[in-house]
């Protein structure tokens, strides 16, 4: 396993990757060289697994209370689920202003299930990567979320909902027009204004994906880093920096969503 | 950052979970909350109702009361008139009575004293007539003096 610091955190970085290896074949991935030789053609089982299983959490919660759910008077669990559905729905009324029985679903599930991913920075980070390497994994990192495809792939989501409902709502003509004709109503500047907007229109999946990695990447590496102290120390650093994250996590949870609603809004809205 | 196929693995999930949510989380949660919020205000609305009929009901009790209260003055009112005038009578009655009773006596007193005037006058006069016997020494006739007797004895 780890010997130096920097082994360690580099160990602590590293997600079990499953992928087809050039010479081995299909195998899990036992060294960063083998990652890099697998290239794209392989699977970070430890994020995959963990955000199904914190989609899966979420999903398994809600169905409870909405199967449960009646007009009587409501328990804890259907509490907790009402008070976030009736957050979500708050903030996408004041945000949306369109007709979409998608949005307030899809950003209740935003907020939660990236919640739930956020928050498994708050187990102590040898606890499961230990319990997983006595099961033989070589690597392991829990936090979906401080990995590059876990927030790529949610944007990825929300990028392919803003180009389908921009064109749904405006047409392919009216898109591309607005791509065109936006910021300057000009046919000489057709170029430029289309070089502008799509790298607009690029650069919101790369922020919401961006953001949540880099904040939850960077929170990850701090803790690694406190967990190079000695057993007894560490408590005075990560015990502030674990409530800390009190904030961070559903701040960020919270912004993937607001986001999300945004971008969606703007899709939605047409200038012509 | 090494991205790989996880990125679409992660994508399908996020599909499939909002798709979840979309179907069968979102609609009976928010269901049941427009639901509870219905019956929270009808609840409201039918406490309000309630007080409301608390009020009138209130009102019509305090009316009721009152009216009672002057029925009943009323009614005490009448009977203590009515016992006063049956005690005025039947002050009366005994007085009237009482009258009756002293006017009987009265007559019966002057019948004994009359019935005793004339029981004494037939005595006095059978007295003169023994003294005037015993003066004169012989009969007196009762039968040819018995004007004068009588005369005398009216006279006592």
């Amino acid at each position: 396993m780890a010997n130096t610091p920097v082994e360690y955190i580099q160990h602590h970085l590293q997600n079990l990757v499953f992928g087809s290896h050039p010479e081995k074949g299909w195998i899990i991935a036992h060294t960063p060289e083998e990652v890099k030789q697998m290239g794209f053609w392989s699977v970070n089982l430890d994020t995959l697994g963990w955000s199904i299983a914190m989609g899966v959490l979420f999903l398994w919660l809600f169905r409870k209370a909405a199967l449960s759910a009646s007009t009587k008077v409501p328990g804890f669990l259907q509490n907790l689920t009402e008070m976030c559905i009736e957050f979500v729905e708050g903030t996408v009324r004041d945000t949306f202003h369109g007709r979409n029985p998608l949005i307030a679903p899809l950003a209740l599930t935003i907020f939660v299930w990236v919640f739930l991913m956020n928050s498994l920075k708050w187990v102590p980070v040898d606890i499961i990567p230990g319990l997983a390497h006595l099961l033989g994994a070589p690597y392991f990192k829990i936090v979906p979320t401080a990995d590059p495809n876990g927030t790529f792939g949610l944007s990825l989501g929300v990028f392919v909902l803003i180009l389908f409902y921009s064109i749904k709502i405006k047409g392919v003509g009216g898109f591309t027009k607005e791509l065109a004709f936006t910021p300057f109503n000009h046919w000489a500047l057709v170029p430029f204004n289309l070089f502008l907007e799509i790298i607009g229109l690029l650069a919101k999946p790369l922020s919401l994906a961006l953001r949540l990695f880099g904040n939850m990447y960077a929170g990850e590496v701090v803790f690694i880093l406190i967990a190079l102290l000695p057993f007894w120390a560490q408590w005075v650093l990560n015990v502030p920096w674990a409530i800390f994250h009190i904030l961070v996590i559903p701040l960020q949870a919270f912004i993937f969503m607001v986001l999300t609603i945004v971008y969606l809004s703007a899709a939605h809205e047409d200038h012509h | 950052m090494n991205m790989n196929l996880t990125l679409f693995g992660q994508t399908i999930a996020f599909a499939i979970f909002v798709w979840f949510c979309m179907k069968y989380v979102w609609p009976p949660l928010t269901q049941a909350m427009q639901e509870r919020q219905k019956k929270i205000a009808e609840g409201l609305d039918a406490a309000g109702r309630a007080q409301q009929d608390l009020k009138l009901a209130q009102e019509k009790v305090s009316n009721t009361l009152r009216e009672t209260r002057e029925q009943a003055a009323e009614i005490i009112e009448l009977a203590n008139k009515q016992a006063n005038a049956i005690v005025e009578e039947a002050k009366e009655q005994a007085r009237a009575e009482g009258e009756r009773l002293i006017a009987g006596a009265k007559a019966e007193i002057e019948q004994e004293v009359n019935r005793a005037k004339d029981a004494l006058r037939t005595q006095v006069a059978a007295l003169a007539i023994l003294g005037a016997e015993k003066i004169l020494e012989s009969k007196v006739d009762t039968k040819a003096h018995n004007k004068l007797v009588e005369k005398l004895a009216s006279q006592l």
